[in-house]
């Protein structure tokens, strides 16, 4: 594994922070399909 | 697994791949006549699944297809390298390092086993690993460089989402979503064969057997036309069957004419100008149109008699 880069350019920092916001939509999505899923199942 | 990442490694690498990289890996164009087929396998089935688990179906036949992409794009990332139509995707470009195309697709390929087989059923999950096995293993690893029945046999692997897609609504696998999957095992040399035809420098340049760069455009050619006759003939057999109503019959029928025509010109045409190939970009795209309309009609057939 890399260690991290003390000092990451902004360019680097942009593509990061791109990355975690597609994360978070990714798992929040997930989030509520698994809930969607439970109720269904019990339904 | 060593020598891919070195070889493809560049300094553009050293940057983190953005989403829309993760994405392009997915081939979302590929994804959609996947999921187009897989939706409509689940609608033509005579028991309606509950939407949520419809829609998590469909998901999981969009992510396995994703992961199969993923998958390939990490293993012929040289071959991409090769090829005009391909030297800009995310490896080859030198936007990503393969290891983390390879993690990506493995652990897309297994979330999407997983969530089929925990939340809609296990015979729908063996069938999605199946098809995504059979697309990495058998085609890409195995035939795609060896063969030039390469997409003749790999092209089972396309033809398992109207399959999954009737699995997961009815548990079972029947006689028709078995035909639709004879339909599109029939229809990919075509489809593949004419796209084959003008681009063939690029497949030669690569070093991928491809049928007009190992036999030559004449038996190509002939090969087209031999495949779509099995084919028409299985699109037609649900109505002919009794498997599908009216609707779908009148447009089997009326598509597999001119997907027959259309052939039948690449047949005859002596053009050896890629450039000047228009009967073989018309029935290259017209194949792509014939898939969508086919199975729509078998969906509209469905929904009227419903």
């Amino acid at each position: 594994m890399t260690p991290p880069d003390p000092d990451p350019t902004p360019e680097v920092r942009r593509r990061q922070k791109s990355r975690a916001l597609a994360m978070a939509v990714i798992l929040g999505a997930l989030v509520i399909l698994f809930y969607a899923i439970s109720i269904a199942k019990m339904s | 697994m060593l020598s891919k990442s070195s070889t493809l490694s560049s300094p553009a690498t050293r940057l983190p791949a953005e989403w829309r990289d993760f994405l392009a890996l997915t081939k979302p164009r590929v994804m959609t006549l996947v999921v187009f087929t897989g939706l409509c396998g689940m609608l033509a089935a005579p028991v309606a699944i509950h939407p949520v688990m419809g829609f998590t179906a469909i998901l999981c036949i969009a992510l396995g297809a994703g992961a199969s992409g993923a998958l390939n794009m990490w293993y012929e990332a040289d071959l991409d390298a090769k090829m005009k139509r391909t030297a800009g995707r995310p490896l080859p470009a030198g936007r990503m390092e393969p290891q983390e195309a390879l993690h990506f697709g493995v652990g897309l390929a297994v979330f999407s086993v997983l969530l089929m087989g925990l939340a809609v059923n296990v015979l729908s999950a063996a069938i999605l690993a199946a098809s995504i096995l059979f697309y990495v293993i058998v085609y890409t690893v195995w035939l795609k460089r060896r063969t030039p029945q390469n997409i003749v046999i790999g092209g089972a692997a396309g033809a398992f989402p109207p399959l999954i897609g009737w699995a997961a609504a009815t548990g079972r696998i029947e006689l028709l979503p078995m035909l639709l999957f004879a339909l599109i095992f029939l229809w990919t040399p075509p489809h593949f064969w004419a796209l084959a035809l003008f681009v063939r420098s690029d497949y030669a340049a690569a070093g991928v057997p491809m049928l007009p760069v190992v036999a030559g455009p004449k038996v190509t050619r002939a090969q087209i036309l031999l495949y779509s006759v099995p084919m028409a003939a299985v699109a037609v057999a649900p109505w002919a069957l009794g498997l599908a109503g009216a609707i779908y019959g009148v447009a089997a029928i009326a598509l597999s004419a001119v997907f027959l025509v259309l052939a039948l010109r690449v047949a005859i045409s002596r053009e050896t100008d890629p450039a000047a190939m228009k009967a073989e970009r018309r029935l290259f795209a017209f194949s792509i149109l014939y898939l969508f309309a086919l199975f729509g009609a078998l969906v509209a057939d469905r929904l009227a008699l419903a």
